[in-house]
């Protein structure tokens, strides 16, 4: 089933991580195997946030030698780093195996990705000026808990409470999925995809990388490839619901973004909410009502709808 | 026509006198025993009491527990304040009361009714009203998609936008929506009649067996086996009638309407042996 939400504050910050912690926590019933977000936060020049992981929290409970061998592939992760001259500003731990680096650099963003993924057990949650994405096992209390999100400042976010239907319950199929390897761009989708290996396969020979089985991350490829190419986020959407066969609402997000297209059959819910400086869109109301407690217009986009709003 | 009326072609059809196996069973109500349109579990109420109900701080299962204890004491005017979009709020209810939610309701709203008469100050999510039986609902606002799925009786009216696959199933009754609604709306539809004030999605009435649809607005495209039937005088009275009663009104007049039904040329119930008919319907 899996449940999806996003917010917008227009012109203004507020705790994006607390709004859009309750709103998931309000879609707990549609997705209890994991949770993700893509907090926006307050971009700072020259400064990238990388999130990342080099290993899945199933593997930290069995045996000894993982923790020895998530310190030897944190330390190149950071060899690597260092050698492709990323400058590392500061480091976190947000769990044993998940961290956030504020790192700067100004070379070939897709190199350093694949070069840091080389890493056995790595993989790049997120790169972004104003991205931060957090993903793993549990609800959204706990995921938000887990890596101290309940405070995080920023205009907009993303979020995924996911039912694993067809891949693993393990934070590689989680969502949100960071659109490889461009800054700030993540998505997360109710639904399946149909044409979901043929597209696969044509992505992949096109060069675009997929860490999960999961049909949800060939949209994040496939917007990535689209803007590549010189395609505005917008367009590449709207033409997503032409090419991605199935049923499927999904929400994207941006530096500076948030949007949403539902497929031409509308078999996924969605309900929005709009006010002048704020938006907010979940599959259910119940998700915007966790914010918004008072009685509010909502209604349901259309069928092959595309819809985006600036913070 | 006379002697082709619906019971005397149920009994032609042999429905009334062969006997039925496995649980598929058919009550017969004659409208002149007035014992027999309510259940006999069904509790008295009168409507000139009533009681509220604040469902703030209570989760669904209660709210509905509440309404049952309400009309179990009497109350026929029940008003439910700050429904706050929960889920499945007011289903199951078998029996007449005037039940009123101050608010929005969730997912599946008011499904498996049999009787009330329902108001809904806000919006309500996906499948609201779904297959109820008689009854009426009235949404002030929007509704969510599978609006009306597989209803078999009574109103049910949403005064603003509806998403799509409204009515999807829908084996009588009416469906009224002031706005728009979404694709697939009359989706297999089989009996009832529905009305759009607003536009249409694509594929309207897409393998309708049977029932009509009225437009008052675009329709995007009509549904595999759906077509354009001529307006008679009986339809512009049964929509001027109807309409009125919810205080609405067609934008361009009832006579302006468009008028979808079946073109039965689909694999439909017509082909069935009677006894198969039997089964289905």
């Amino acid at each position: 089933m899996c449940g999806i939400a996003g917010l917008i504050h227009r012109g203004k910050s507020s705790n994006v991580g607390g709004e859009l912690t309750a709103m998931l926590q309000a879609l707990k019933h549609r997705g209890p195997d994991s949770t993700g977000f893509a907090l926006y936060g307050n971009p700072s020049a020259g400064e990238h946030v990388l999130r990342f992981k080099v290993a899945e929290q199933e593997d930290m409970r069995h045996g000894f030698k993982i923790h020895d061998q998530v310190i030897e592939r944190r330390a190149e992760v950071n060899r690597r780093l260092d050698e492709l001259g990323a400058r590392r500003i500061s480091e976190e731990e947000a769990t044993e195996y998940a961290f956030r680096y504020w790192i700067a650099f100004d070379g070939d963003m897709k190199k350093l990705a694949d070069y840091v993924e080389d890493v056995e057990g790595a993989e790049i949650l997120s790169i972004g000026n104003a991205l931060e994405l957090i993903k793993d096992l549990g609800d959204a209390t706990v995921v938000s808990d887990q890596y101290g999100l309940g405070e995080f400042g920023g205009t907009h976010a993303i979020g995924h409470t996911r039912m694993a239907t067809e891949s693993d319950v393990d934070i590689r199929s989680a969502h949100p999925y960071w659109a490889y390897p461009f800054n700030d761009i993540s998505v997360v989708h109710n639904g399946q995809l149909t044409n979901y290996w043929g597209f696969r396969r044509e992505m992949e020979r096109r060069g675009h990388r997929f860490m999960s089985n999961c049909d949800s991350e060939l949209i994040a490829v496939y917007l990535a490839d689209r803007v590549e190419r010189g395609e505005d986020l917008e367009d590449a959407m709207r033409r997503s619901v032409d090419e991605l066969d199935g049923v499927f609402t999904y929400v994207v997000a941006t530096a500076d973004k948030l949007g949403m297209a539902k497929d031409v059959m509308a078999a996924k819910p969605m309900v929005l909410y709009e006010s002048e400086d704020f938006v907010a869109l979940a599959s259910e109301e119940v998700a915007i009502r966790s914010v918004f407690p008072h009685e509010i217009d909502t209604y349901d986009p259309y069928e092959g709808e595309v819809m985006v709003w600036q913070s | 026509m006379a002697e082709l009326d619906q019971a005397h072609e149920s009994y032609e059809l042999g429905m009334h006198t062969e006997q039925l196996s496995g649980r598929t069973q058919q009550v017969f109500f004659s409208a002149e025993e007035s014992d027999n349109l309510v259940y006999p579990w069904a509790p008295k109420v009168d409507f000139d009491k009533h009681a509220e109900l604040d469902a703030e701080s209570l989760d669904q299962q209660t709210v509905n527990a509440e309404i049952r204890r309400l009309m179990q004491e009497g109350f026929g005017t029940i008003t439910v304040r700050n429904p706050g979009a929960k889920h499945s709020l007011g289903v199951g209810i078998l029996n007449r009361v005037n039940l009123h939610f101050d608010g929005s309701l969730g997912y599946f709203g008011c499904g498996l009714l049999d009787g009330p008469n329902v108001t809904v100050s806000g919006r309500v999510g996906w499948s609201c009203g779904e297959n109820m039986m008689a009854g009426t609902i009235l949404i002030e606002k929007n509704g969510g998609s599978t609006f009306g799925a597989a209803i078999r009786g009574g109103d049910l009216v949403c005064k603003g936008d509806v998403g799509s696959r409204t009515g999807i199933d829908q084996k009588g009754g009416t469906i009224i929506v002031g706005g728009r609604a979404g694709a697939f709306s009359g989706f297999m539809m089989q009996r009832g009649r529905m009305v759009i004030l607003g536009d249409a999605g694509k594929n309207l009435g897409d393998s309708m067996y049977d029932g009509t649809i009225y437009v008052g607005g675009k329709i995007a495209d009509l549904g595999v086996d759906a077509v354009e039937g001529e307006m008679t005088d009986l339809d512009r009275d049964w929509l001027t009638r109807k309409l009125a009663q919810y205080g609405l009104e067609a934008p361009n007049g009832a006579e302006n309407m468009t008028k979808i039904v079946s073109g039965k040329q689909l694999w439909n119930y017509d082909n069935l042996e009677p006894t198969e008919k039997k089964l289905v319907l």
